[in-house]
This record gives C-alpha cells, sequence and structure tokens, in this order.
C-alpha cells in the first residue's frame, strides 16, 4: 500500500484531490539487453539528474536515445513508503548498515558502500579519506536527496578573480541562467526572490509560493536579525502548486508542440504537495523533483528513449576516428559484457563514477584514459563544508501541538551574508557558506527519546511529561560552505582492488586546507550564537579543533568535480559546454565538470548544464559536427 | 535522540564513527572477497533486511529476524517498560502498544549497534529479577508497584546511584531509552507529546496564532 486511504478519506481529501486515487502508474517500459537496438543516436550513462536532464531534452527533440543504468528500476508510485509510521519498519526504522538513511528512505542498494562496489582509500587517518555515498537505482539520488534547489550566483563562475584560488569556469551566470530558469520551470521550485549579493532572483512568475514558516524558523529568523543573519525561505524542488501544464510547456518547448503535449501530460500527473511525508522517502504522488517522475517520463512517452536497468558500464569505447564509438558494460542479470554503438556518449553518472569511466577506458590512443590527455581527469574532486551545532530553546517546550509536516524538508535557511566582511579581509577564510536548518515536530522514530541528561532519573509520569515538554525544542544548523579545490583531493584508479565484476575500482585521497577548516570554525561560533541569542543552549559539544568539527570528506555527498571544464585544453577535459576537449562527441553531464563548488548545492546546476549541453548536442548534430 | 534531530533535508545525523566504520568495514571486507556490514556475527547468523527490502509494506517484530526472550523474559520486559511508561492521563501503558516485542526485535537484530545493546538488556533483565528475588523474595514482575519502584529508583538516575549498582543503571538508561522511543514512535505516543502530523491536508498553515504568540513571533510567509 502507498498511502493511508482511510486516513485521506476522513479529511475530505479525495474530495479535494479526487485525481489522487486514480493515479496511474506511468509504467516505465524499461527493455532487457536483448532488446538493444544497434545503434543510438546518443546513449546516456546513469539516470540521476544529470542522465535525466539530458535524456529528457535529445529525445522531446528527437533523438533516438539509450540509458543504461547500474541499479535496477525503480517506481516511486509504487514503491514509496508515504504514510508509514515509523513503528511500522524494523528497528522504528534506525539507520543500519542495510539503510544508511533508515528503512524507509529511498535509497536501493547504496549508501556509504554498494555491495559488491567497494572503493578504496590511499590513508589510513579518517582525516584523509573520502565516503562515498551511491545508489544504485533508476532515478540515482534523486529519488531521496534533500531537493534543495539553489543557484550559483555571478561569483560563483569566477572565484579565481575574485580572490585567486581554485579556477574560474569558463562560462559565467548570465550563460547559465536561461537554463536555471527552465529548469526551475520544468521541475517546480519554491522559493522568494530577496535581491541579494550574488544568491539570484529568478525571472517574475517562476518560482512556486514558499510554504509558511514553522515555529523553530520563525524564531530563528527572528533572533538571526539581531546579529545579521538573514534567514529566510528556502528554494526546494518541491509543488507548493501544481504547476501550470497550460503554459509552461510553450515557454520550455516554443517550437515543438509535441514535446508541450508529451511535458503537458506528464505534469498533469504531478499533484501538489499534500503536506505529509518527509520527502527523503520520495513522492509517490510526484510532488517533489525525482529524475524518475520528472525527467524520464516524458522521455519514455517520446517513443525516442530505450532505458536498460541493471547495466554497468565500464569502458567508453573509442574507434579509429578518435571519437566515442560507444560503451562497453555488464549485464549484471547475466554477468555478461556487451558492447552498444552511440553517436554520442554522454556519462553521467555522478563526479567519482564518471572519472573511474574514463580512466577506466584505457586503448591505443587514450594511454591514461580517454579524455584524459591533460592528465587531471580524477583530479580536484570536492564536497561541501559541513559543519552541526545543535541546541535546545526553552520557548519551544510545550508548544501547543500543532502540525509541523509541512514541505517535507526545511522551509528556511540563510545564504551567505558576509560577502562585505570577506571583502574587507576581516574573515580567515575565502569562500561562503549557506546555513540550512532543522528543528520541528517531525515524526518520532528509533531517536524519540529525551536525553538522559535533561531527565534528572525520570520514569514514569514524569518521564512522559518531560518527553512532551521537550519535543520540538530541539534545533540544529548545518553550514553548507564552498570548498576550494585542491591538490590533495582526487581519485585515482586502485592498482588492485576490482569490484565483482572485476572492474578496477577508486581509490581516494582526501585533504581540507585552511580555508575550509576555518570556516568551519566560524560556523561553530556563528550557530553557537544563533541558539544562545533564541534563549538556549548549546547542546553540541564544543570543541576548538576544527578538525573536529568539519564533517569527514564526501559526508556531505555534494561531490563535484574531477573532470573540469576549463578554457586551455592542457588546463582542463572539457570545454564549456561539457564537451571533452580530446573526444569532441562524449559529454560529461553531471558535477564532474565543475572547476568549484559554491556553497550552493549543486544539483540545480548539473541539471542546467545538462540541459544546455543537450541543446549544444542538438545544435552541432543538427551541423553534423559531432 | 531529539537533540539529535536532523536538518529535514539533509542526510540524518550519523556519528563520525559510525560513518568511518561503516565504509571502512565495506572495503576492508571486500578486500577479503566478501561485503559483510560486520566482521562480528558471533551472537547471530540471522541476516538483516538486507539493502533493497520492501518500503511499501508493515512490519512487524519477527518478520525479518527470529526474536529472542522466552515467556519469562518477555513478563520482566513487560512490567519494567510499564513501570517507566504506565497507563496515565497521557495514553496507555507501554505493554499495551507493543512495546516490549519492539525491545525483542532489537535486541535480536543482527547490525553492531543492536548487537552491542543486546547482553547489556539480558544481562539486566537477569539482574533485575535477582535483585527483585534478593529484596522481596518474587521475581520483578510479581511484586507490587511500590516495590518496583524502589528497585528502579535506585537505578535511574546515574549521578545518585550507588558504584555497585553502575552495570544495572547503564541498564535502565538503555532500557528507558529505547521503551520511549518505542512508545513515542506509536499512534498513542504521538498523543501523549504532541504530535499531528501524517496526515494530508490541503494547505499548510504554519503554526496557529496562540503558538506565535507564545514566541513573540509573527508569521513572514503570506
Ligand atoms: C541524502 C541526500 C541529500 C541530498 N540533498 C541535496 C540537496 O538538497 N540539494 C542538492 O542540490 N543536492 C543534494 N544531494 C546531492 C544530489 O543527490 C546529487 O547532486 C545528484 O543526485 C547528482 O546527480 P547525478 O545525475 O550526477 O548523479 P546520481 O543522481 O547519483 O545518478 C547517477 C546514476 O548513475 C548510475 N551509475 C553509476 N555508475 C554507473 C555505471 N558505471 N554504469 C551505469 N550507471 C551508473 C547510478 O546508479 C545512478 O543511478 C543529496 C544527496 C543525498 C544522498
Ligand atoms: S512533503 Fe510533499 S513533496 Fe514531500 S514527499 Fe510529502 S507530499 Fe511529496
Amino acid at each position: 500500500m502507498s498511502f493511508g486511504a482511510s486516513g485521506l478519506a476522513e479529511l475530505g481529501f479525495a474530495r479535494n484531490h479526487p485525481h489522487l486515487f486514480f493515479v496511474i502508474p506511468l509504467s516505465m517500459p524499461l527493455i532487457q539487453s536483448q532488446q538493444l537496438q544497434s545503434d543510438y543516436d546518443a546513449v546516456i550513462v546513469g539516470s540521476g539528474a544529470g542522465g535525466g536532464q539530458t535524456a529528457y531534452t535529445l529525445t522531446l527533440a528527437g533523438m533516438k536515445c539509450l540509458i543504461l543504468e547500474a541499479g535496477r528500476n525503480y517506481d516511486p508510485v509504487t514503491e514509496t513508503a508515504m504514510f508509514q509510521r515509523e513503528d511500522q519498519a524494523p528497528l522504528l526504522g534506525a539507520a543500519t548498515p542495510d539503510k544508511h538513511f533508515g528503512f524507509h528512505d529511498a535509497t536501493v542498494d547504496g549508501g556509504w558502500s554498494v555491495p559488491g562496489e567497494p572503493y578504496t582509500q590511499a590513508s589510513e587517518k579518517p582525516e584523509e579519506q573520502f565516503a562515498w555515498w551511491r545508489a544504485r537505482m533508476l532515478g540515482g539520488r534523486t529519488n531521496h536527496w534533500g531537493r534543495i534547489s539553489l543557484r550559483n550566483g555571478p561569483y560563483d563562475f569566477k572565484p579565481y578573480s575574485r580572490d585567486g584560488l581554485g579556477f574560474d569556469w569558463p562560462i559565467d551566470y548570465a550563460d547559465v541562467e536561461p537554463y536555471y530558469t527552465k529548469t526551475e520551470l520544468l521541475v517546480g521550485v519554491y522559493g522568494t526572490n530577496e535581491g541579494l549579493e550574488n544568491t539570484p532572483d529568478s525571472p517574475p512568475g517562476v518560482l512556486l509560493p514558499p510554504p509558511k514558516g514553522r515555529a523553530a524558523e520563525l524564531l530563528a529568523q527572528k533572533h538571526g536579525r539581531s546579529l545579521g543573519v538573514p534567514i529566510l525561505p528556502i528554494h526546494r524542488a518541491v509543488l507548493t502548486r501544481a504547476l501550470d501544464a497550460d503554459t509552461i510547456p510553450a515557454k520550455l518547448h516554443p517550437n515543438n508542440p509535441r514535446a508541450q503535449r508529451l511535458v503537458a501530460q506528464s505534469m498533469r500527473e504531478r499533484a501538489a504537495c499534500f503536506w505529509a511525508t518527509p520527502c527523503g522517502r520520495g513522492c509517490s504522488i510526484k510532488a517533489n523533483y525525482q529524475s524518475t517522475t520528472v525527467h524520464l517520463p516524458p522521455a519514455l512517452a517520446s517513443g525516442n528513449l530505450d532505458i536498460l536497468p541493471n547495466a554497468h558500464v565500464r569502458e567508453v569505447l573509442v574507434g579509429k576516428d578518435g571519437k566515442a564509438a560507444g560503451v562497453l558494460f555488464i549485464d549484471k542479470t547475466t554477468g555478461a559484457e556487451m558492447r552498444v554503438k552511440g553517436r554520442v556518449v554522454v556519462l553521467a553518472a555522478s563526479s567519482g563514477e564518471t572519472a573511474r569511466i574514463l580512466l577506466n577506458s584505457k586503448n591505443a590512443q587514450f594511454p591514461q584514459g580517454v579524455a584524459n590527455s591533460s592528465g587531471l581527469v580524477g583530479r580536484y574532486i570536492m564536497d561541501t563544508v559541513g559543519a552541526n551545532v545543535s541546541g535546545q530553546i526553552p520557548l519551544l517546550e510545550n508548544l501547543p501541538p500543532h502540525n509541523e509536516d509541512g514541505a517535507g524538508g526545511s522551509h528556511f535557511y540563510a545564504p551567505w551574508w558576509l560577502y562585505q566582511q570577506q571583502k574587507a579581509g576581516k574573515l580567515d577564510f575565502a569562500r561562503g557558506y549557506h546555513i540550512e536548518m532543522g528543528g520541528s515536530r517531525k515524526m518520532p522514530g528509533s531517536g524519540s527519546s529525551v536525553p538522559e541528561d535533561l531527565l534528572g532519573g525520570a520514569f514514569g509520569t514524569p518521564l512522559k511529561e518531560a518527553a512532551r515538554r521537550y519535543y520540538g525544542s530541539f534545533v540544529s544548523f548545518s553550514c553548507r560552505g564552498e570548498m576550494i579545490p585542491n591538490e590533495g583531493s582526487f581519485a585515482e584508479l586502485d592498482p588492485e582492488v576490482k569490484d565483482q565484476w572485476g572492474v578496477p575500482v577508486m581509490r581516494w585521497h582526501w585533504k581540507w586546507s585552511d580555508h575550509e577548516l576555518n570556516m568551519a570554525r566560524h560556523a561553530q561560533q556563528t550557530f553557537s550564537e544563533l541558539i544562545e541569542a533564541m534563549g538556549g543552549t548549546v547542546r553540541s559539544r564544543k570543541q576548538k579543533d576544527p578538525r573536529q568539527i568539519i564533517e569527514p570528506g564526501g559526508k556531505i555527498i555534494h561531490e563535484v568535480g574531477g573532470a573540469l571544464m576549463g578554457a586551455d585544453p592542457k588546463k582542463s577535459v572539457c570545454n564549456g559546454w561539457n564537451q571533452t576537449w580530446d573526444v569532441k562527441n562524449l559529454f560529461l553531464c553531471d558535477a564532474s565538470s565543475f572547476p568549484s563548488n559554491a556553497d550552493k548545492n549543486p544539483t540545480l546546476t548539473i541539471m542546467a548544464l545538462a540541459w544546455r549541453a543537450a541543446d549544444y548536442i542538438l545544435e552541432q548534430a543538427r551541423k553534423g559536427d559531432l | 535522540m531529539f537533540d539529535s534531530t536532523p536538518s529535514l533535508s539533509e542526510p540524518p545525523r550519523m556519528s563520525r564513527r559510525d560513518l568511518l566504520q561503516w565504509f571502512t568495514a565495506a572495503s576492508a571486507a571486500l578486500a577479503l572477497g566478501q561485503w559483510t556490514a560486520s566482521a562480528d556475527t558471533a551472537e547471530s547468523t540471522a541476516k538483516g533486511y538486507g539493502t533493497d527490502p520492501d518500503l511499501s509494506k508493515i512490519y512487524k517484530p519477527g518478520d525479518f529476524w527470529p526474536l529472542t526472550l522466552d515467556e519469562a523474559q518477555r513478563k520482566t520486559v513487560a512490567s519494567l517498560a510499564d513501570v517507566i511508561l504506565p497507563a496515565d492521563h497521557l495514553g496507555p501503558a507501554a505493554s499495551a502498544v507493543g512495546v516490549p516485542a519492539f525491545l525483542d526485535e532489537w535486541i535480536s537484530a543482527p547490525y553492531p549497534h543492536q548487537k552491542a545493546d543486546r547482553p547489556v538488556i539480558l544481562d539486566g533483565l537477569r539482574w533485575i529479577d535477582e535483585e527483585s528475588r534478593r529484596r522481596f523474595g518474587k521475581e520483578f514482575h510479581a511484586v507490587s508497584d511500590a516495590e518496583r519502584h524502589q528497585i528502579c529508583s535506585d537505578i535511574a538516575h546515574a549521578p545518585a546511584a550507588k558504584p555497585e549498582l553502575k552495570a544495572a543503571v547503564r541498564f535502565f538508561s538503555r532500557f528507558r531509552a529505547l521503551c520511549s522511543a518505542a512508545y513515542f514512535a506509536t499512534p498513542e505516543g504521538w498523543k501523549a507529546i504532541g504530535y499531528v502530523g501524517n496526515v494530508p491536508t490541503v494547505t499548510f498553515d504554519g503554526p496557529p496564532p496562540e503558538v506565535l504568540a507564545r514566541l513573540g513571533v509573527e508569521q513572514t510567509v503570506q
């Protein structure tokens, strides 16, 4: 069962949302390896944000595409645990080594480790290691991601020009802006335009209305003001109202009536958020963005897309002409090695995995791996700087019960606010961070016991009273900050270890610079002040050593870089169109091309760049230039 | 714990130790030719639910791995759980909402955290029955409420407890934490603490006026 229909009916929900009861699963007509065509216009590796967007754009424009996806087929309409309570899951849904983010989380065969697909660390020191989160399912990590969707600002494309660190992008904000707008219109993003420095507004009418603030969020906002921290509505890919299927498709595909029709049809199948059920479980009513509910349905409906799941790509094949000829993959259902031809090859397997495929594609022309004449494949991998402080707020104790489920994730955040101080040289780190916050009366699960130090030994009725008193009174603030690419953070092939299909695996190296460490210390200080300004007490242990404050590399799951775009073929792997310098019909449409990792979470930018790259592929293909 | 409530949109909090353990265990195990979650499976050969369980179902204790407690142990668990979470104006007793079965599922699970709790709980249950026999001549479930309270009071508050009761204090603390988590995760428990969500609504209105007034804030999103 996907939701408690009786609960819905009680609320008159059926009356207001009659169509929800008739959502017919858009069956995903996936293929098996015997059904592969002999060749495709484009072979796309990976079906997450990058692969989904690329397939969407290419197929709606008429290109015959194949997606090879290492994971299994996955259908959010039937597989999502929507209204299940935590006491209906084993161990109250607690995180385990099988399900690292808890039982109901929409991750299949994944997490910090993937069965049969190891990765290794070059160093035994924890601070030099990288935690690599992967998912093996149709739609990849977009099924369970946090849906936070922030645009990079103009500064974020030119960081080197501003402070002499890292690299500039070969493109700027104006190049990407139209694609941010199109992506926001297609996936649906709530938020507000605030006119802040390097925190772009969207054109009027593009963003969906933001949800109302929750108690803790409003309290933090009020006290943030006194500290100069602007706590404002966040942007998330959740439909706070249904998308306008009558007007948006024409804006997205102006001269393509068929695409308009297919996109409109798919948009109409997406309901508005009904303000319950955490988004990390996925959304069976398609009210938030998942590749599986937004990108793949219209692409499949076009008739131009085949999807082969359980296909683990090992190499890009290169022809005598030096162009990509297709890919070699392992059909995981049989273990057989197979080849498929494509006139264009797109890798979108996530940064680390895209770099791995390139490095594993060794041949006479490319002894260091395809598209790696610069020797830079796998170099400059970045994550986000993470640091958390939690606190307890007496003012939030014993509040009258009220429903704070809201949009299944955060409603407020604080964009980076100290550009001027940084410019004036008053901070000991070069880049910014935004603040994400948690704290609400969320559904109780395995963690729902009052911390012992607050109990004073209570049991019996006093224990229940304490639980009622403290429920909803805890808040946490998280730093999401920009990491500057460095020589010590990269991945290479492990010379010995192979995965269960005999494919060499990645070996990680990690290093933080003082910029990241000092930022984490600054965040700890700021968050402590925020909690105290709210009248609360800090509960996290105050750490002096920033190495104890900063989260381990990879932990924030914003893995970007590894095949950077740039203006110089000797110093970068691809150009500003995500096109590799060495192989002109090979494109990298995930975050591997990012030369910097702004504090803004990467996924909206992945999608915007993938859409832009796909438009370029179409244009070049029309000209016969690929 | 409430205080580790993760930011809703981002990964749940996991201790640095857990994280490092999980991914190094995974890579190390692979070097030996197989992936296992934990090297130590001495207590139980049961398997977990795997990395791809059916999430659309509703589960109950015993669905994935065999349970441990015999009838006598269950009685002890139920009576202790009911001292900790009794029937009162805030709802029914723990044993009426399935807390003992949950505890059994927890200590029987083949995962590292649960395996670490297992001896603490099993030894503790044995201790509390012995202590009850020593003091009152009967097992814990058979003595009076007042007598149960007496034993619990001695081990409920670590700073006040006698040093020789250290192990029992540790047991009580884990037992209380597990039982209260289980209790408050049930619909009856939701009522007790005031969780009123998990119901679809047409609009989201934010906190009601009386909450805003108490906090001295205004709704800033219109
Ligand atoms: C819990 C969580 C919360 C997050 N929150 C946010 C957030 O709020 N905002 C944000 O911007 N980002 C967030 N992220 C990150 C976000 O999920 C990723 O940036 C995004 O999914 C990347 O898209 P992708 O297409 O590059 O990779 P993925 O979505 O990972 O998709 C890659 C796909 O490629 C497949 N694949 C891999 N290797 C192969 C191979 N060899 N052959 C064939 N297929 C292969 C994988 O199975 C996978 O399906 C979060 C991530 C997690 C896990
Ligand atoms: S909160 Fe809304 S968008 Fe998120 S899963 Fe629930 S219904 Fe879907």
